[in-house]
């Protein structure tokens, strides 16, 4: 799996770099700013880029504008960001511009090397990774419209599917078992009035529907 | 401070009295100044009266236009002649000693330069006459308090040198009349300098009430400066932890991470020590996150308030109805106060209100900005105690804030504070 990593930290970059290529993949290519991680995507076409948010020239979110420019130009892409804190605002704009192949996590999940090559994988394979605090901000934020008659059950289930875990992961999560799971998330697919349609789709709507709440 | 006895006061005046002469100097000195504003005015006149109209007004308007282009150096010189004789010293005014030369011309509208005129044209030419009468006094008591002697001193063929008689009485009184006309110079001197230095400090200085204006425009002007420097430096150190310990510790733990995934055949012991480095190095990290963030958050600059407060409303364990209206936004630093202002008292709500839920609005009016935070709990919160509370007025009242806080035991609290958008 080839991937880009843009992290303007000499010392981090380097760091991924020796996880990524120890772990198996390929590291295309490493930058430090946000319009050489655009032209590396350009050139290499990778399979998903690491973008860290904060980078030069003005130190503020960077990555994130340029991660909505990767969605625009190279759909393909998947992209998995880092960040010292994690904002919902970010993660919305992010995810208001599709949710395929898309993950937003604090840069101290890297430190979990399994769990963040995970999330790594399931990004590239086209699934969504959003770190469990980004999560926690957007299910406290709030309170109205469908999302209000979800259980607090549903509502945790409903965030672990927003932070990209399947039925299993669900399960293993909350410890319970998976035909509870499939229980629960159809209740949720229910009271958020969701279509029928193949199920990955709905579980995506859903997710959509929990992040749309806040707007 | 000590009484001073008539007596005292007396010597302090006596004609040989170092501050009877200082007086006299001072008031003496004053006088060619002081009439100098109207010799400017009528310099002209005595070799040149043209007697038709336009020429008269044309010289008028010459001489006003001269006198009012006099009246900075004789001002200035006017000032000096305190300062040096008296060590009174009278500010400059910014509005009239500043830039070009004729720029007094059209000053004409300030109240500066008319006060300035008052002092040379009026005020001026009648302390010069209470000189004049001061060197009179002076020089014709000194005068008539030698004609007592008139008759030794002068040649006989003099009509006074006759000591006999009437007349000898009259010198006498004359005499007396001389020495109490010295005696009464250094008064008249006193006064005349008195009134002199009053109405020298009331024109040709700043006035008061513009002085302390323009005093409390500085003043608000170097606070601003300085909440915005500390501001700018907690933005620095917020930057300088992100990209310094912030960067080496998640590479630590990252290492650490993938030295406990990795590593076979490591001793039980030496991997019972990795493990506990990498989850304390993790722990680390969360604390560090937590600490940069009350700094100033970087999303704060970004998005502003509400994508910057939502983020803590969703960090504290309570349910938080979050109400952001900030458009236009306002000044950085006052975000800065508004938002360690929210995320302190959610904190303090958190710690002790024992809440359930807590109202957080923040609403901009005009100018101001309105901040309420208002929970359901227990109430009681007694600002003179918590440090907390404290800190958060100090720094609501260094951006010009008011801080106000109702807490009845028993609750409900709510904190309600008012900002400025602008500095």
């Amino acid at each position: 799996m080839r991937i880009v990593i843009a992290e303007d930290s000499v010392l981090l970059r380097a760091g991924l770099i020796k996880l990524l290529e120890t772990s198996g993949f390929e590291v295309a290519a490493a930058v430090g700013e946000a319009e050489g991680l655009l032209a590396a995507v350009r050139e290499h076409r990778p399979d998903a880029a690491i973008v860290d948010v904060r980078m030069p020239p003005g130190f503020t979110d960077e990555g994130v504008r340029a991660a909505l420019v990767m969605r625009r130009e190279t759909p393909e892409v998947a992209v998995l960001l880092l960040s010292q804190y994690v904002e919902e605002r970010y993660a919305a704009d992010l995810l208001a511009a599709g949710t395929t192949g898309i993950g937003y996590l604090l840069k101290d999940r890297v430190a979990d090397v399994s769990v963040f090559l995970d999330a790594l994988r399931r990004v590239a394979a086209g699934g969504t990774a959003l770190d469990p605090e980004v999560v926690s901000q957007l299910l406290l934020r709030r309170h109205s419209d469908p999302l209000d008659r979800l259980t607090p059950r549903e509502k945790e289930v409903l965030g672990l599917m927003a932070e990209g875990r399947s039925n299993a992961g669900i399960a293993a999560a909350l410890v319970v078992s998976e035909s509870a799971v499939a229980k629960h998330i159809n209740n949720i697919f229910a009271k958020l009035d969701l279509p029928h349609a193949e199920g990955d789709h709905r579980r995506v709507l859903a997710v959509l529907r929990f992040l749309d709440g806040e707007t | 401070m000590a009484s001073i006895s008539p007596a005292q006061r007396a010597l302090a005046h006596a004609p040989w009295s170092p501050t009877a002469w200082r007086d006299t100097t001072f008031v003496a000195s004053g006088v060619p100044l002081q009439f100098a504003g109207w010799a400017v005015l009528c310099a002209v006149w005595p070799f040149w009266a043209p007697v038709d109209v336009t020429p008269i007004l044309l010289v008028l308007a010459g001489s006003c236009a001269l006198t009012l282009r006099a009246l900075r150096p004789l001002t200035r010189w006017q000032r000096e002649r305190c300062w040096a004789m008296l060590g009174l010293y009278i500010p400059p005014m910014p509005g009239f000693d500043d830039g070009p030369a004729w720029r007094v011309l059209r000053g004409l509208r300030t109240p500066e330069v008319w006060r300035v005129l008052r002092y040379h044209l009026v005020v001026g030419p009648l302390l010069a006459f209470g000189g004049l009468a001061a060197i009179g006094a002076w020089a014709g008591g000194a005068i008539l308090a030698c004609s007592a002697a008139f008759p030794w001193v002068l040649p006989a063929s003099s009509g006074l040198s006759s000591a006999a008689g009437p007349r000898a009485i009259q010198l006498a009184v004359l005499s007396v009349v001389g020495v109490l006309l010295v005696i009464a110079a250094p008064w008249i001197a006193a006064g005349v300098r008195h009134l002199d230095t009053r109405a020298a400090v009331a024109l040709l200085g700043p006035d008061r009430a513009e002085e302390l204006e323009r005093r409390v425009e500085d003043l608000a002007e170097k606070r601003a400066s300085v909440v915005d420097a500390a501001d700018l430096e907690r933005r620095r150190i917020e930057r300088d932890l992100h990209d310094g310990a912030q960067q080496r510790l998640v590479s630590l733990a990252l290492n650490l991470g993938l030295a406990r995934e990795t590593l076979t055949g490591v001793p039980d012991e030496a991997m019972q020590v990795i493990v506990e480095a990498h989850e304390e190095a993790k722990e680390a990290l969360t604390e560090l996150r937590n600490l940069i963030r009350g700094l100033h958050p970087a999303v704060l600059e970004d998005r502003g308030l509400d994508a910057a407060l939502s983020g803590i409303a969703a960090r504290v364990p309570l349910e938080v109805r979050l109400r952001v209206e900030v458009e236009p936004r306002a000044a950085s630093t006052v975000e800065a106060v508004a938002y360690f202002v929210v995320s302190e008292a959610l904190t303090n709500v958190a710690k002790h209100a024992k809440a359930s839920a807590v109202d957080v609005a923040v609403l901009r009016r005009g100018d101001r900005l309105l901040l309420t935070v208002a929970d359901d709990g227990v109430g009681g919160a007694n600002p003179a105690e918590g440090t907390g509370l404290t800190g958060l007025a100090r720094r609501v009242r260094s951006v010009d804030g008011t801080f106000r806080i109702t807490s009845p035991a028993g609750g409900p609290t709510t904190v309600t504070v008012e900002l400025p958008c602008a500095l």
